[in-house]
């Protein structure tokens, strides 16, 4: 299965992006072949509605799940309807949430904020 | 004629100008284009003789004619639009949308149709003979626009009465629609370094549109007036002082109407109206002089 995780660069050791719709990476990992693919997240730059452009990426990838510290409720419906599921990273280090991921130990994230809509946050 | 009233800041005294303005006028319009706080009628006390309501025009999909081909998502500048294609379902992020109408003529399968959503409702009333309208946003709405652009249209000829449209604050978008037709833009400026910041604001504002305007003082102080500094230094012209004054704080405080309330307050918005009335008509006469 593929899984995307937001990220700071195009590295594996890289970390984890706080923001999922504004992050400037996207790393897509084959759970079975091991194989890393990094895209550019063209919604980084959006002035508006940059959660539903960077979900609709990862729908389009074939993403069965994502891993991210935090999903805005417009991404968050996007990815619903295509039935991906959005799993909590616990820690910024990459592989430590792949690892947990396929273990089975990353909760699902429950906490779905309301969009920070051209308002910044942290 | 129109006259604008606006400043970079809320609490100025934009309402206090324009309400006392078209009261002193005794016949005249009233526009609120503060849609997102209006407070004009708090003044005014209009009896409501007419309400209408203001729709804007979003896409609604069939999702049994959309094809995910995707033109729609690839055209919304606004990212209004997702498709999971695999599920043959296309999703309208409402409050996204800026109703630019783009996927709707785009879409090649008829998918996507017109529907109308209410984002607010104008009210007509009468307060003496200023007739008063008030334009309401309901909560949660991105934009009042499409709620100002119709107050403004319903009074493009205004052959008859002045009317007086009190902005709402700042020198974004909404205000930019307010002003948009004005003859005229009156700034209030508050006598604070602070105020004028904000006055600088909306002086851009009104230059860049290449808008007739000048300036009121509100809550004037003995002393140094740093609003008055910079108008000086830039040239602006100051039509009117506005007195820092308790009995004046208090009627408007009272939501009470100090040109009806006290024949002090009368004169000295009579005088302003004068005015204004006097500048505008310079203006049309140098405009129509340098047509010939």
């Amino acid at each position: 299965m593929k899984i995307a995780v937001p990220v700071d660069e195009k590295d594996l050791k890289s970390k984890v992006c706080v923001s999922f719709g504004r992050t400037p990476y996207f790393l897509i990992y084959n759970t079975e072949t091991k194989e890393s693919v990094f895209l550019e997240n063209s919604a980084a730059a959006s002035t508006g509605g940059a959660g539903i452009k960077a979900a609709q990426t990862i729908v389009d990838n074939g993403v069965s799940a994502l891993l991210t510290p935090r999903c805005g409720e417009n991404a968050a419906d996007v990815l619903k309807a295509a039935d991906i599921k959005i799993y909590k990273t616990k820690s910024v280090a990459i592989n430590d949430n792949i690892e947990a991921f396929i273990d089975g130990k990353l909760p699902l994230l429950d906490e779905i904020h309301a969009g920070f809509h051209g308002r910044g946050g942290n | 004629m129109r006259i604008a009233v606006l400043s970079g800041k809320g609490g100025t005294g934009k309402t206090l100008v324009s309400v006392n303005l078209a009261a002193a006028a005794h016949k005249a319009v009233y526009i609120d284009c503060d849609v997102e706080e209006p407070n004009g009628h708090l003044f005014f006390k209009p009896a409501v003789i007419q309400e209408e309501e203001i729709a804007i025009k979003i896409p609604a999909v069939d999702n049994t004619r959309c094809n995910g081909c995707r033109q729609c998502v690839d055209f919304c500048k606004f990212n209004a639009l997702a498709s999971i294609k695999n599920q043959n379902k296309l999703i309208i992020f409402e409050e996204v949308c800026h109703s630019c109408g783009g996927c709707i003529m785009l879409c090649p399968e008829k998918a996507l149709t017109e529907k109308e959503k209410v984002i607010g409702k104008i009210q007509k009333g009468m307060s003496d003979a200023v007739t008063v309208y008030t334009g309401i946003l309901n909560i949660g709405e991105a934009s009042g626009i499409p709620i100002i652009k119709q107050l403004l249209d319903d009074h493009k000829d205004t052959s008859g009465m002045p009317v007086f449209i009190d902005c709402p604050p700042g020198s974004a978008c909404i205000v930019m629609e307010s002003i948009k037709d004005a003859d005229y833009c009156i700034l209030v400026a508050e006598p604070t370094l602070f105020g004028v910041h904000n006055l600088n604001m909306v002086y851009e504002l009104v230059k860049l549109f290449g808008k007739q305007f000048s300036v009121v003082l509100n809550k004037c102080l003995d002393g140094e007036n740093p609003a008055e500094k910079f108008c000086i230094e830039k040239n602006i012209k100051i039509i009117g002082r506005i007195p820092f004054d308790t009995e004046l704080g208090i009627i408007n405080s009272n939501a009470e109407i100090a040109v009806r309330k006290n024949p002090k307050y009368g004169d000295i918005f009579s005088s302003l109206l004068e005015t204004v009335v006097r500048e505008v008509q310079h203006k049309h006469e140098t405009t129509s002089h340098s047509q010939r």
